[in-house]
């Protein structure tokens, strides 16, 4: 009993964390190929999981949906709005300074949040939508549907690992890298910035937006609490930071790390006395925001660096 | 004639790649020196080390018979040694008067006012224009504010990096009258120079440096008639 | 007339109030990206820290909170000085992105210490309702936000003659134009780097109190104004201090106005919706005037 209690626990958090791996590789296109500061993973995240929702879930007078549509139309749904988004942000901001990135991705998280908690019609707000299926919901039920999920998410994983790689790996990765580490002399090649960047910033938003339905799909249930904005986020860039940017091998061990961390100290934070449990969980974020520190002070390169070909990326500073 | 400042041994770069090599030159007191040569010959490079804004791997550097080598930049204002790089040598968002305020902060004069109306008397063009951010100057007057500031820490030594570049003929002529008065003021000047001719004629002592080495020094004068440094650095017309 | 009266007390009052808040945190984020060159992510968490300071105080001496500014003040200052000293330092010599991905995490810590010394609920300075000041028998404005907005101008009033005439001031403005030839002329940058986050953090930790005192202090205050801030650093023009002040109170009064019930007797835009406002501006700026209304610089 407490042998296969483990193991379901382990499934659990190995579904999660095969979501945050979407999340980071997602990030690592944008960041770790494109140099492009992405501050509101959250928005992107929760604009797949309730595009997904919406599509997918049972009809209801409570707010848009009930098209009942097979799941992968789901997940396609949420690429696609969410990489509208994507393109909308990117179009405005990839031309200055990432700094402005940030604060345009930070603004378009929030507004999202906005939309989600206000527009009843849309997302039945604060109540969330209930009866999001789940693949092969139909056939196989209880603890074995973990199972199947686990593996649909894996697959997943696998998928948009193989889509990254061979970005990576492609001539657009080559110009892509070229920009990140020196956009004068890109540019003056005669690529076009503004274009590589927008692209990149849009596929890393549609994956985002898969991760969120899946997500999405995983609960069942999708409210807006869900999307935690700035916890999803965060836990998001210290898994890619402490992976190792660039690396999509680094991205995906990074966020199985990290998951596993901060599981970890989950498990140890419940055994705590149950006035210091609630405490606990502010004493986590303290943690992993001098976990950040120090992966960026001595740490920078991550677990799996990135490889070839060879970039002295940490010291090119920007004029 | 004393020397105010000597380097030698001189060599230095950036990133550990050496520019200059082996550089041993005296600057005398109360003269201006002009450095002379090919573009990339390291004279900008010169100046940077002299002023602590590279890496030395070797050599010394002495101002006033003290060694300045391993100070920092900070620390060489007050000691009576300013510099007016090349470009971006204003604040363009600050006042006329701010910028040449700003000069007096790392090495404040005794008496500030006596200072600012003495820099103003160099300067007439400035005078009427104290209240104009200096960003909306022209570049002529832009290397005034440059240099007005550069001179409000009452230095004794005044580092120039091409003070005429991109200037008009008129204002060119300007500024290197200007020099001469501030020499003769007691300002000793080693200044990088492309206008080299024009350079040597107000010199009283040339410099000539290729490929980050000394290749020859003499009076401005000697090197304006010197044959091999007309015919190979002064474009072969005779002077 | 009472229509004038009601738009007055309703919502013109109320947006230079919000407006006072964003102006003082503004101009901490204009001045840190300027002379540090990144966009401070954890400045609003800083409002917070400060705004803690003074309910702490408030707690133990039986004074105003407005008179115990100095507390958040100096707990504001401490922890910017700290941070900056330990996390943002050593990556100055990186491209600043780095320090953004930095600022971004402490912001997180902020709001983790916030909630773990201070509780994540809502906590008052003052309890019970006071009643506001009623000038010429139709002005009713709350105290608090006539005292937000005199203090307010106050600051702006020494903030201006700081930078314009003190050697510490101009030295700032002298950094955030040309950084290298500021230490060429021989300033202190490191000073100059202190002073920036001291000014800075002590208008956010004053920002932070008007604002817990306007509603309520929670751990998350900070972090909800941050993004009216950035659009107001922005609108000011990046640099420029003066600007951010003037950027903020737009940005508060634009929020207000937008909900006056300008067509009709429904509000133009749902309250809910406000920070959208800033969010609009912000692109708005973004697209079509970077550099801000008073030209600031474009980082």
């Amino acid at each position: 009993m407490e042998m296969t209690g483990l193991f379901f626990y382990l499934v659990s958090v190995l579904i999660a964390g095969g979501i945050y791996a979407i999340l980071c590789l997602a990030l690592n296109i944008q960041w770790g190929m494109g140099g492009l500061f992405n501050a509101g993973i959250a928005g992107f995240f929760a604009v797949g999981a309730y595009s997904s929702a919406i599509v997918t879930a049972a009809a209801t007078h409570k707010h848009l949906g009930g098209f009942e549509l097979p799941i992968p139309f789901g997940l396609a749904a949420a690429a696609i709005v969410a990489g509208l988004t994507g393109w909308a942000v990117a179009r405005i901001c990839v031309r200055l300074k990432s700094d402005y990135l940030a604060m345009a991705s930070i603004g378009i998280a929030e507004i999202l949040r906005l939309v989600i908690v206000n527009e009843d019609w849309l997302t039945n707000g604060s109540l969330g939508i209930s009866g999001i299926p789940r693949p092969f919901g139909d056939w196989i039920t209880g603890r074995s549907s973990d199972i199947a999920y686990l593996i649909v998410v894996w697959s997943i994983v696998l998928l948009v690992y193989v889509i990254a790689q061979r970005l990576h790996e492609s001539p657009w990765g080559r110009i892509l890298r070229a920009i990140r580490d020196n956009e004068h002399s890109a540019r003056a090649t005669g690529k076009d910035v503004e274009r590589f960047r927008q692209h990149t910033f849009i596929i890393g938003a549609a994956i985002m937006g898969v991760g969120g339905a899946l997500s999405a799909h995983y609960f069942k249930f999708l409210s807006p609490s869900a999307t935690e904005p700035l916890l999803v986020t965060f836990l998001v860039w210290v898994m890619l930071m402490a992976g190792g940017s660039g690396n999509n091998r680094g991205a995906i061990l990074g966020a199985v790390t990290i998951w596993f961390i901060w599981s970890a100290t989950e498990i140890f934070a419940n055994r705590l006395p149950p006035e210091w449990i609630t405490r606990s969980s502010y004493i986590r974020m303290l943690l992993v925001g001098l976990l950040l520190q120090f992966v960026l002070q001595r740490f920078r390169s991550g677990l799996l660096p990135e490889k070839s070909p060879k970039l002295d990326f940490d010291r090119d500073k920007t004029p | 004639m004393n020397n105010l400042l000597s380097v030698s041994g001189l060599t230095a770069g950036y990133g550990g790649a050496p520019v200059i090599h082996d550089i041993c030159l005296d600057f005398v007191e109360h003269q201006i020196a002009v450095i002379i040569g090919p573009n990339g010959a390291g004279k900008s490079t010169l100046l940077k080390t002299i002023f602590s804004l590279t890496e030395k791997s070797d050599g010394t550097v002495n101002f006033k018979g003290g060694d300045i080598s391993t100070l920092k930049t900070s620390q060489l204002v007050p000691l009576g040694i300013s510099a007016v790089p090349q470009s971006r040598n204003i604040f363009p968002t600050l006042t006329i008067e701010e910028n040449l305020d700003i000069g007096t902060y790392a090495a404040p004069p005794e008496d500030k006012a006596a200072v600012r109306n003495k820099v103003l008397n160099l300067f007439p063009d400035l005078a009427d224009k104290l209240d104009q951010p200096a960003g909306e100057l022209s570049g002529g007057q832009r290397q005034m504010v440059a240099m007005g500031r550069a001179l409000m820490s009452e230095p004794s030594l005044l580092l120039l990096d091409e003070p005429t570049a991109g200037l008009s003929p008129a204002y060119l002529e300007k500024i290197f009258d200007l020099l001469l008065d501030i020499r003769n003021n007691g300002v000793t000047i080693i200044m990088v120079e492309q206008n080299a001719k024009q350079a040597l004629r107000i010199a009283d002592q040339g410099h000539v440096l290729v490929n980050g080495r000394c290749f020859v020094s003499n009076s401005g004068a000697a090197l304006l008639a010197d044959e091999e440094v007309r015919r190979l650095f002064l474009g072969g017309v005779a002077a | 007339m009472s229509e004038v009266v009601f738009f007055i007390n309703l919502y013109l009052v109320p947006g230079l109030t919000i407006g006072a808040v964003y102006a003082l945190g503004a101009v901490g984020i204009s001045m840190i990206f300027g002379i540090l060159r990144f966009a401070h992510f954890a400045h609003g968490d800083l409002m917070t820290i400060g705004g803690y300071g003074v309910l702490t105080a408030v707690w133990f001496i039986p004074l105003h909170p407005l008179l115990l500014l100095p507390f958040g003040i100096a707990l504001a200052v401490g922890a910017a000085l700290t941070v900056d000293k330990f996390f943002y330092r050593p990556l100055r010599q990186l491209p600043t992105i780095y320090t953004v991905i930095s600022s971004f995490g402490v912001a997180l810590i902020f709001r983790s210490v916030a909630q773990l010394f201070w509780s994540s609920g809502n906590q008052v300075f003052i309890p019970g309702i006071r009643p506001p000041l009623v000038l010429f028998d139709t002005f009713r404005i709350a105290t608090l936000h006539a005292q937000v907005i005199v203090l307010t101008i106050v600051i702006a009033i020494a903030l201006h003659l700081f930078l314009s005439r003190s050697q510490m001031g101009r030295s700032m403005r002298a950094v955030s134009d040309e950084p290298e030839l500021a230490a060429i002329a021989g300033l202190d940058t490191d000073k100059v780097v202190r002073w920036t986050w001291i000014i800075g953090a002590s208008l956010a930790a004053t920002a932070g109190v008007f604002a817990g005192m306007d509603t309520s202090m929670h751990p998350n205050l900070g972090w909800n104004l941050l993004l009216p801030m950035f659009a107001a650093a922005i609108l000011g023009g990046i640099g420029k201090p003066m600007g951010a002040m003037a950027g903020g109170l737009i940005i508060g009064l634009a929020e207000e106005l937008a909900t006056y019930p300008w067509i009709g007797t429904d509000p133009f835009i749902s309250p809910s919706y406000k920070s959208a406002v800033a969010f609009l501006f912000m692109v708005g700026l973004l697209l079509f005037r970077p550099q801000g209304l008073f030209k600031g610089r474009l980082l």
